[in-house]
């Protein structure tokens, strides 16, 4: 189960909002009907670009993006309306993918920065 | 629109682009462009100047600069130590990096200090908190939409853009059709003759496409000053100066007062551009603007921190 796995991993990242810890008690309590819940996925930003520029996951997997960059960036899923903070150096932004689709994003503070996630 | 905005001759604004050194004067007269480095003693022209500061990043603290506070209180000491005092200071964006009430405070100490009347825009790192409510709370009065506004001074038409707002995936700054309306309206009534000056955080041309460095709609915008004899649009945002002169039209980028960004085509990426420590202040700056006569337009003087 993801929540133990993360906890056990020590993945500090995961705990920092409190938004995203609410979003990881509904992810128990709906667990019975999310079957592939326990994928996750990193991405990282760094000198400007998305890491993998394009990812490919499966339903239910949570996405957390790093950025290494020394200046702040921002994760903007307009389909979905999703608005992260800006994330400054080494900070981090999970979103759990549970519809299928290609999501485009960009940053909020650079929009010249693309990426794409694909969620089959 | 016009095209040469959107089509710029990149060999002749990198050709202008300056980065550090000595000052640099920048006058139009009778429409024709002269720009030419010179000692301080020529800065001073008439009465009338006005000094521009950007990009202090306050609450950055990254190891090219450790200290933006101090560059940037030691930006505005060199404005207000200058001889021919400037008849107050604007500021083209990204006053802080994160918009974060302590940096929004620090602005406000250190700007207040100088005793000058300060004029803002917000760049994109002074709206990122509240929908850009904290950087409206302070310097949002008697502005319009997202933070713009117009004022005249010495028979010069103001007119400060917002162009950070609402960013889209073609990656450029954007004023919008409200504003877009709203200036149209704002100099309707204008002669022609008046002076303007526009400013706003990211360039209102195209410097560098791929790095977003300039605004979708910024030709729109200068679509309505083309009756007027004297344009001068001031920026900020790349923290290096480049020049361009597109007919009646001066462009001006100043230096960021924190941490200087790399050269486009040259630099690997937008991001803080590390430079040896102790030259650090060759690329930190501020211009400070002249007006030479109502009819022939405006000086610019882009001053390093160091020299
Ligand atoms: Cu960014």
């Amino acid at each position: 189960m993801k929540t133990l796995r993360s906890l056990l991993n020590g993945r500090r990242d995961l705990l920092q909002s409190r938004a995203v810890r609410s979003g990881l008690l509904l992810a128990c309590l709906l667990l019975p009907a999310i079957a592939r819940s326990d994928d996750s996925a990193q991405l990282k930003i760094d000198n400007f670009k998305f890491g993998p520029e394009k990812l490919t996951i499966t339903k239910g997997t949570q996405v957390t993006w790093t950025n290494q960059d020394d200046i702040p960036h921002s994760i903007v899923l307009n389909a979905l309306g999703v608005r992260s903070k800006a994330l400054d150096t080494d900070k981090t932004f999970s979103y759990q993918f549970d519809k299928a689709g290609t999501f485009a994003y960009i940053c909020g503070l650079h929009p010249f920065m693309h990426g794409q996630v694909v969620v089959k | 629109m016009t095209t040469d905005l959107h089509n710029p001759d990149r060999r002749g604004f990198l050709k202008c682009m300056t980065w550090a050194g000595s000052a640099m004067v920048w006058t139009v007269a009778g429409g024709i462009p002269r720009s030419h480095v010179i000692g301080q003693a020529e800065a001073a022209e008439t009465g009338f100047s006005f000094a521009q500061v950007s990009d202090s990043h306050l609450g950055f603290d990254k190891p090219v600069n450790a200290n933006v506070a101090g560059t940037f209180q030691e930006a505005l000491g060199h404005v207000t130590s200058m001889a021919d005092k400037p008849a107050f200071l604007i500021h083209t964006g990204d006053i802080t990096h994160l918009s974060t009430a302590e940096q929004f405070d620090t602005g406000a100490q250190l700007l207040t200090a100088t005793k000058l009347q300060t004029y803002t825009v917000p760049g994109e790192h002074d709206i990122l908190e509240d929908n850009g409510k904290s950087y409206l709370n302070r310097y949002g009065k008697g502005t319009h939409g997202d933070g713009w506004y117009s004022f005249n001074a010495q028979g010069v038409h103001f007119i400060g853009l917002v162009n950070v707002v609402n960013l889209q995936g073609n990656g450029l700054g954007d004023l919008g059709n409200a504003q877009l309306e709203w200036l149209e309206k704002d100099v309707k009534g204008l002669p022609s003759s008046t002076p303007i000056v526009v400013f706003a955080h990211v360039p209102l041309w195209i410097v560098y496409q791929d790095w977003g460095w300039g605004t979708k709609d910024g030709g729109q915008a200068l679509s309505y000053l083309k009756r007027f004899g004297s344009v001068t649009v001031l920026n900020g945002h790349i923290h290096q100066v480049m020049q361009k002169i597109e007919g009646q039209v001066a462009f001006h980028t100043a230096r960021s007062t924190a941490f200087p960004q790399g050269v486009p085509g040259v630099a690997k990426g937008p991001g803080p551009y590390p430079v040896p420590a102790g030259e650090l202040k060759n690329f930190l700056g501020t211009a400070r603007i002249s007006l030479v006569s109502t009819k022939s337009p405006l000086a610019i003087v882009d001053t390093p921190l160091a020299g």
